[in-house]
């Protein structure tokens, strides 16, 4: 009955999109959108090349879609490739910023930045990460195990080592921490 | 009988396919150490003390190494489409894997056409995938936390990253965004929020309160919301009502997190060992 219900709701159409996970990348100039596609293809990634919705056009007739979730991953590989985007969207929701805010919570010896879904806790007295906390890529306990016991200094930034949304996540909070911690 | 499906941060594991058990601090799946110090082997030793506790079955992993970049999470997303339809289950849980709507909706059909079919849990990437998938309430249970619920009530949002701001995470408003989650049918039947007042809701609203022990501690440590995931599932695969299996799982995480007397520097590993103590009086009050 519930492998009916399941079909019966995907024949009159899934609530969201099928294509909700991904995102777009947005260049200046066509010969970066073909130069960024080749990079990625090159790199295994399953992308296309497609137009823009008319909320994000900026003149370039073509954006690269992407699986959003390996935002970090990708806009690494263009970025050392010298062909980083202008920017990168959500299919579903291209007027939709990144989360800018963050939470910060002081537990005396302790401070833990927020951002998103993503918690970073700093000791206070020797910089040393001690926790890494929310989050659900499979990313995240890989950077987490690489942060934790290593101080804001020795410590790798998750952009470096992470490959998701919620790398990206951490790495806001990472860079939060760091500014708190410098002032 | 319990299944659990996730990652863990190495990408050499392949797909592993057995029995977890917890002996002493360490788990093992199918004889392979696993440090259960964040993430699904977090959820699988809770879900383990907890079967052990209620005199169950240890729960069954289906698991792979995934470092990020989404290739052991698609490995395991065959693995499920091939063999689900022949496993037997009360409780089929994911957990950390690499949100994908396309293998998630492919995975969903597999677990549909199972015997029963199992109720289905969802936490961490998979419960993201589940969510844009516009096919949550084909689950049991979602537990996310205050910054995740954002995400579900926010029918834009592709990922919690994206979550506008206008309904950032305010602990303060999470009645409201459990409602305006189930408007746009982004929820499971049961939510746990968990937070720092844990609330268990249905489409009819908030069910349960638990907000005492506080343990301030525990909103800083990963993996607590791993735990609370994974005794539910434990306690749901052994006959109780998602909503009852959320509140015993929210109040016993309470309780082993004061008896573990933690600081914003403990790990995760350090609650575990309490928990058989903590379910055993959470049980006696709530049920």
């Amino acid at each position: 009955m519930a492998l009916a219900n399941l079909f019966k709701r995907k024949a009159s159409g899934p609530p969201a999109s099928g294509r909700a996970d991904r995102g777009l990348l947005v260049f200046e100039h066509t010969s970066e959108v073909i130069r960024a596609e080749r990079l990625l293809k090159e790199s295994g990634r399953e992308i296309r090349v497609m137009g823009p919705p008319p909320e994000i056009q900026r003149g370039c007739d073509l954006v690269v879609e992407f699986p959003l979730m390996e935002k970090l991953d990708i806009l690494r590989i263009l970025d050392e490739a010298g062909t980083a985007p202008l920017e990168s969207v959500p299919v579903t929701g291209p007027l939709l910023s990144p989360v800018d805010l963050f939470q910060v919570k002081d537990f005396g010896d302790h401070l833990m930045v927020r951002a998103a879904n993503m918690k970073l806790t700093v000791d206070k007295k020797t910089r040393t990460i001690v926790n890494v906390s929310g989050g659900g890529c499979p990313d995240v306990p890989y950077i987490a195990a690489r942060l934790i016991g290593r101080t804001l200094d020795e410590a790798p930034a998750p952009r470096e080592i992470g490959h998701t949304l919620c790398g990206y996540a951490l790495e806001l909070a990472h860079a939060e921490m760091v500014r708190l911690c410098s002032s | 009988m319990l299944i659990v499906v996730g990652t863990i941060p190495d990408p050499a594991v392949p797909v592993l396919d057995a029995l977890a058990e917890v002996a002493g601090d360490g788990l093992t799946v199918g004889g392979r150490a696993l440090a259960p110090d964040r993430g699904t082997p977090a959820l699988l030793a809770a879900a383990a003390v907890t079967c052990d506790f209620l005199g169950a079955n240890p729960p069954h992993a289906l698991l792979a190494g995934d470092e990020g970049l989404g290739n052991g999470s698609r490995e395991l997303y065959r693995r499920l489409v091939e063999v689900l339809p022949a496993r037997r289950c009360a409780v089929l849980a994911f957990h950390y894997l690499q949100p994908d709507v396309d293998w998630h909706n492919r995975v969903l059909m597999a677990a549909q056409s199972m015997a029963g079919p199992p109720a289905l849990v969802a936490d961490a990437g998979f419960m993201y995938a589940a969510k844009m998938s516009g096919y949550a309430g084909e689950y049991a249970l979602f537990t996310p936390d205050a910054g995740e619920l954002a995400f579900l009530a926010d029918e834009a949002a592709p990922h919690p990253f994206y979550t506008r701001g206008f309904i950032l995470q305010d602990e303060d408003r999470v009645p409201e965004l459990i409602n305006r989650a189930y408007d746009h049918d982004n929820a499971a039947r049961c939510l746990l929020v968990k937070g720092r007042v844990d609330r268990v809701a249905d489409r009819t609203g908030v069910l349960a309160e638990v907000t005492k022990p506080s343990v301030e501690a525990m909103e800083a440590m990963g993996g607590t919301g791993d735990t609370v995931t994974g005794m539910a599932c434990a306690l749901m695969a052994a006959g109780l009502s998602a909503p009852k299996a959320a509140h015993v799982a929210a109040q016993a995480n309470r309780y082993a997190g004061e008896a573990a007397r933690p600081t914003p520097a403990s790990q995760i590993g350090e609650l575990i060992p309490h928990i058989p103590q903590a379910l055993s009086r959470a049980m006696g009050e709530i049920l």
